[in-house]
């Protein structure tokens, strides 16, 4: 019973992380209809930035017994940071390519890819050693409550509040805000939205802006929680992203509830199955409920159940 | 001095040229038609005023300042509103948040919520369906909400594109009656420039009537005239 517990908390745990980069994935689809390769490569800006700025006060002597606010510090920098990379990303290499062919687009975003991954490696950047997170929360392995037999830490709940907090923000921001109608407005038809006053270049370049600082936030979960910082251009930040991109196709790409929803959904299957089946076949999962879902639900578990009229 | 002047408009589609020198006129106040069969280049005369379509020559005259560069969203603010044709609504969103889209550049709230009471007298079948998803809307009803929508900005020019297009010929009749009451309000004398392939209630609902074809204005008069000339009707707008 304990165990089966344990599983989950730690299937929570990499949920908050698939949840917060997956709704960049859905985000971009839904107002430009591409899927941004370069995405999980802002999650490994963000989480090698947290890295720097946590080392950086550590050798300050600042963070002996790091109060609460050097974290949020990191954090937020790290967002700031990432959302200005995602802007620039948008601003340089997809608005010109706006009114060319969705193949060319695809092409820029690899390219992008393989730029943020490359330059990454240069030593004055993040270079090619793996590094060791530092802690940033004072007595963060400090069981705050045991359940079942499983401590949950004082981290665990601070992530899981910090994951949570963001994704009720963005829902509201979304679903309640006059920018988020205006986004909502031009992930349906952009010349439309433009016809009613939308200014569509602002509103797309709020959504790389948006995204790309959740997903620093995923990073910078990444980075707390499991401490090792693979090298840039690494296979695992690759197939972070990709199992991101998957939590936002099984959600409904395009679906801002969904990809959240697909993230837990994911984390947990591979959680479990590692657990239970076998680890060696974790990425294994996560790709055959892709294929399931591409079989039996193609809009994904909370995808339109029609299909548009055209 | 006309509201809207366009002079020796052109637009290309790629390598192809869609208007060949496009000059037309619409004055304050009056319901301007705009004729033609399919393809005559009505849409993208719509198209190229609103911002949507960037001319390859010519100029569109807007109140005395040019419109030509400016995009869409600033073209809205200037007082232009574009009801394109087919459904033109979101139907992804409420009705309710088609209509606050409507008035999205607006900051005057009380002169918004005027208008929507207007625009509710007018189209009384959408106050009833303010929480509903538009996309479930019937198509005359979707109709009515894309021109609510577009009313809202307070246009001084509004351009229909083809408002009666697949409607049933009483919801056709309603359609034609509104267009007058939108233009005949005494508080917002708005402009409007009326696309049609039905040259018929469009004549009998405008004061000046165009006619395009193949891209060039082959003849423009007071709606009267054009709707009691044989050889125009013959020629141009497939009335035998
Ligand atoms: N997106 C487009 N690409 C290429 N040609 C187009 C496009 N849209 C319209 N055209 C062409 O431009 C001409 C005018 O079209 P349009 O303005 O839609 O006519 P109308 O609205 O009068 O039916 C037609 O010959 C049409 O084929
Ligand atoms: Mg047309």
């Amino acid at each position: 019973m304990n165990d089966l517990f344990q599983t989950f908390v730690a299937g929570l745990r990499l949920g908050c992380i698939y949840g917060l980069v997956a709704l960049g994935y859905t985000m971009v689809y839904g107002v430009l209809r591409f899927i941004n390769f370069a995405h999980g490569d802002i999650v490994m800006v963000g989480a090698w930035l947290c890295f720097i700025v946590a080392r950086a006060m550590h050798w300050t002597g600042f963070t002996a017994h790091p109060p609460l606010y050097a974290a949020a510090f990191v954090l937020l920098i790290s967002m700031t940071a990432c959302a200005l990379l995602g802007w620039l990303t948008e601003r340089l290499a997809y608005r010109p390519l706006r009114r060319a062919p969705r193949l060319n687009v695809l092409i820029a975003a690899i390219g992008v890819s393989l730029f943020i991954e490359n330059a990454g490696q240069l030593r004055f950047l993040f270079g090619t050693e793996p590094q060791a997170m530092p802690s940033l929360l004072p007595r963060a392995q400090t069981a705050l409550i045991t359940l079942l037999g499983v401590r949950i830490t004082v981290l665990d709940v601070v992530i899981g509040l910090l994951a949570v907090g963001l994704m009720i923000a963005l829902d509201i921001l979304v679903f309640r805000t006059r920018l988020g109608l205006a986004m909502r407005a031009v992930a349906f038809d952009d010349a439309a939205a433009a016809l009613t006053g939308v200014p569509v270049n602002r509103v797309v370049g709020m959504t790389f802006i948006i995204g790309s600082a959740l997903a620093a936030a995923g990073g910078f979960i990444f980075a707390t929680e499991y401490h090792n910082l693979q090298q840039p251009a690494e296979m695992s930040w690759i197939l972070l992203g990709l199992k991101a991109f998957v939590a936002a196709v099984v959600g409904g790409i395009g679906n801002i509830r969904g990809a959240m929803v697909g993230g837990l959904l994911l984390a947990l299957l591979e959680q479990f199955g590692g657990r239970y089946v076998s680890n060696d076949l974790r990425d294994v999962y996560v790709f055959a409920i892709l294929i399931l879902v591409l079989l039996v639900k193609p809009g994904g578990i909370m995808g339109a159940q029609v299909t548009e009229k055209v | 001095m006309a509201l809207l002047t366009i002079r020796n408009l052109c637009v290309h589609y790629g390598a192809i040229q869609a208007l060949h020198g496009v000059d037309l006129e619409v004055q304050e106040g009056q319901i301007v038609a705009l004729l033609g069969s399919n393809g005559a280049g009505k849409t993208t005369t719509l198209r190229a005023i609103s911002g949507l379509l960037k001319p390859s020559a010519g100029d569109i005259v807007f109140d005395g300042q040019s419109m030509v560069g400016l995009p869409p969203e600033l073209i809205v603010k200037r007082g232009i509103a574009h009801v394109p044709e087919g459904r033109g609504i979101f139907s992804n969103l409420t009705v309710e948040e088609n209509l606050r889209l409507g008035a999205y550049i607006r900051t005057d709230t009380a002169a918004v919520a005027a208008d929507r009471e207007w625009v509710f007298e007018l189209f009384p079948r959408l106050q009833e369906r303010l929480g509903q998803n538009a996309g479930t809307l019937s198509g005359g009803e979707q109709r009515m909400l894309s021109m609510a929508r577009a009313l809202l900005s307070r246009p001084r020019l509004l351009l229909l594109d083809e408002p009666s297009l697949g409607l049933a010929p009483q919801l056709v009749q309603a359609i034609f009656a509104t267009i007058r009451r939108i233009s005949q309000d005494p508080a917002r004398r708005t402009t409007i420039l009326l696309v049609e392939q039905n040259a018929h209630m469009a004549l009998a609902t405008a004061a000046y009537g165009y006619i395009l074809a193949t891209g060039q204005i082959k003849t423009h008069a007071p709606a009267g005239e054009l709707a009691n000339s044989d050889e125009v009707r013959k020629a141009y707008l497939g009335v035998v």
